[in-house]
């Protein structure tokens, strides 16, 4: 826990990191609990203990794949987003499938995927690392020049985790098909708040998360396009066609079922609201706190993120005063990570360090009021000229402008 | 988020930090650390010349909780001392002050021992001295995006 060991969420805390990780949703628990009590059967399993939890996998890989207008069948149910991450990318590229060894990325994924490449370059592979403009976005066009004679498959997100930019993921699928190669998206942002075809989008391998959308946290899935031929990354029984072993998270994947179930029903009409909030949010800090900027394309933005940058002061301070102050928010500020370089997300949209480094993330939900954004506006203008009054380099730039209009 | 947490004595510094602020015409200002690491401190140390005695200390921080914790400390630790006495308060001295500090901080108090060297070593600058035991601190970088 960032402040003590016992911390705990109060009836007074304000939760905007939504991205992070979700509570899980009304009806989700109830799902689940049957599976967790007397349908405890292994779905595997002939005896009547089977059936249920067979059936109710069945209904949720449905479910899920229906959010996404998949077939249940190129469905596979894995641990969560950065095992899907890894799975798409090291089948195939390492193994007796390899499609070539080259693989190209944006310069703005998830760890789940960077990381990844880092063990791929270990092995020998090449990674080409796609830039971004200054809004987060990829450009087409350089996917397409990036494209070798032995390029295996192009990942780009279709959201970003930190800035919330949306990628035009459907025009990079077009390219890499073009080409005839592997288009695969780490969709765990974007899957339940926008809406996601993989025909008409052109996406062979998408990965999800459930606890990004009020499920449970520990399952996700890989969408692999039928014809695709996959290497398991966990090797085991007959689970999932044979390529993902391991005894199925029953209790897991009903509540990310039922998650995906929800959010099929009510996603326009929570995007809208939590866009409202956002928005709100934004103009208020940007009309009423100077010095500060929206990072991530202004519109082509997941609908419940803000990231904002706060001149002359440092995050993780801001971060810790929010959190005293009961409002829980996130930083790309690394200083708190443990490493002492700022998020590779704020340096690739070209924020210098210091600027990387007094970034906030505000990711809010449906369940999040506006009294609660109107409360963290003020909470956030007290805490910033507080910070403010104590930093150095806001001295420097005070005695610079005096400096210059004397 | 750490390995560690931070003590009741970091939240305190943290959330009330002693001696903030600038000192006019100060006798030794230093700043260290730079944006990259995101940790910029400064002080400011009004000394009196006959005693050697630093009469108030100053600071101003960007950076993380425990960069500004450790700021506080260190200027509440030298107050009152003779400049000998000062340059004993050393980062590990600041960390046992403030009960501990996760291993990932223990960069932040480095630089806390260091902004008051370097604020020593301005002071004997200007004054054309030399004090015993300090040496010239490292390069005075706070743009750094090097
Ligand atoms: C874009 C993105 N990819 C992958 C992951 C990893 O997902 P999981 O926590 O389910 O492993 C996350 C979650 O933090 C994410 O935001």
């Amino acid at each position: 826990m960032l402040i003590s060991e016992g911390m705990e969420m109060t009836a007074g805390t304000i939760y905007l990191d939504n991205a992070s990780t979700t509570p899980l949703r009304k009806g989700v628990l109830d799902a689940m609990m049957p599976f967790l009590t007397e349908g405890y059967g292994n779905p595997a399993s002939i005896h009547p203990m089977g059936k249920a939890p067979r059936d109710a996998v069945a209904h949720a890989r449905e479910s899920v794949a229906s959010l996404i207008a998949a077939d249940p069948s190129e469905i596979y149910f894995t641990s969560g987003g950065s095992e899907s991450d890894s799975w798409a990318l090291k089948s195939v590229v390492l193994g007796p499938h390899s499609r070539g060894n080259h693989v190209i990325v944006s310069s703005i994924e998830h760890h789940a995927i960077l990381n990844t490449c880092s063990y791929l370059r270990s092995m020998g592979v090449d990674v080409t690392y796609l830039p971004v403009d200054k809004d987060g976005l990829i450009d087409p066009a350089v996917v397409e020049d990036s494209i070798r004679s032995d390029t295996a498959i192009i990942s780009v997100m279709t959201a970003n985790n930190e800035i919330g930019s949306i990628q035009p993921i459907q025009e990079i699928g077009k390219i890499a098909h073009e080409h005839g190669v592997l288009f695969h998206t780490d969709a765990v942002q974007a899957y339940g708040q926008i809406d996601l075809n993989v025909t008409r989008d052109n996406i062979d391998l998408l990965s999800a998360s459930a606890h990004k959308l009020g499920g449970p946290k520990g399952v996700g899935f890989l969408y692999v396009r039928k014809g695709i031929r996959l290497d398991p990354l966990i090797h085991g029984g007959e689970q999932e066609r044979g390529i993902r072993g391991g005894t199925t998270n029953v209790p897991g994947v009903v509540g990310f079922g039922k998650a995906a179930e929800l959010a099929s029903i009510s996603m326009r009409e929570n995007s809208e609201h939590e866009r409202m909030l956002r928005d709100h949010l934004v103009s208020r800090v940007l009309d009423e706190i100077p010095y500060t900027k929206l990072n991530g394309h202004p519109t082509s933005r997941l609908p419940g993120n803000a990231n904002i940058s706060f001149a002359f002061v440092e995050g993780e301070s801001l971060l810790m005063s929010m959190a005293m102050k009961g409002i829980c928010v996130s930083t790309g500020s690394a200083c708190a990570s443990g490493s002492l370089d700022p998020s590779h997300v704020l340096l690739a949209i070209g924020l210098d360090h210091a600027t990387a480094h007094g970034s906030l993330r505000f990711t809010v939900s449906s369940e999040n009021t506006m009294e609660e954004i109107d409360h963290t506006v003020e909470v956030l203008k007290e805490v910033v000229g507080r910070l403010r009054a104590m930093s150095p380099l806001y001295e420097d730039y005070l005695r610079n402008e005096v400096k210059e209009k004397g | 988020m750490y390995d560690g947490v931070y003590s009741e004595k970091v939240i305190d510094h943290f959330t009330n930090p002693r001696n903030v602020g600038e000192i006019e015409d100060a006798d030794g200002v230093g700043t260290v650390g730079n944006a990259k690491c995101g940790d910029i401190m400064r002080i400011y140390l009004d000394i009196d010349h006959e005693t050697q005695i630093i009469k108030d200390c100053k600071f101003k921080t960007f950076g993380c909780g425990a960069a500004v914790a450790t700021s506080s400390m260190a200027t509440e630790m030298v107050k009152g001392k003779t400049i000998q006495e000062a340059l004993k308060v050393t980062n590990k001295a600041v960390m046992e002050a403030l009960d501990g500090l996760p291993q990932v901080k223990i960069h932040c108090s480095l630089l806390a021992e260091e902004a008051v060297h370097a604020a020593l070593w301005d002071y004997a600058e200007r004054n054309g001295i030399k004090i015993d035991g300090l040496k010239r601190p490292k390069k005075d970088v706070h743009d750094g995006e090097e």
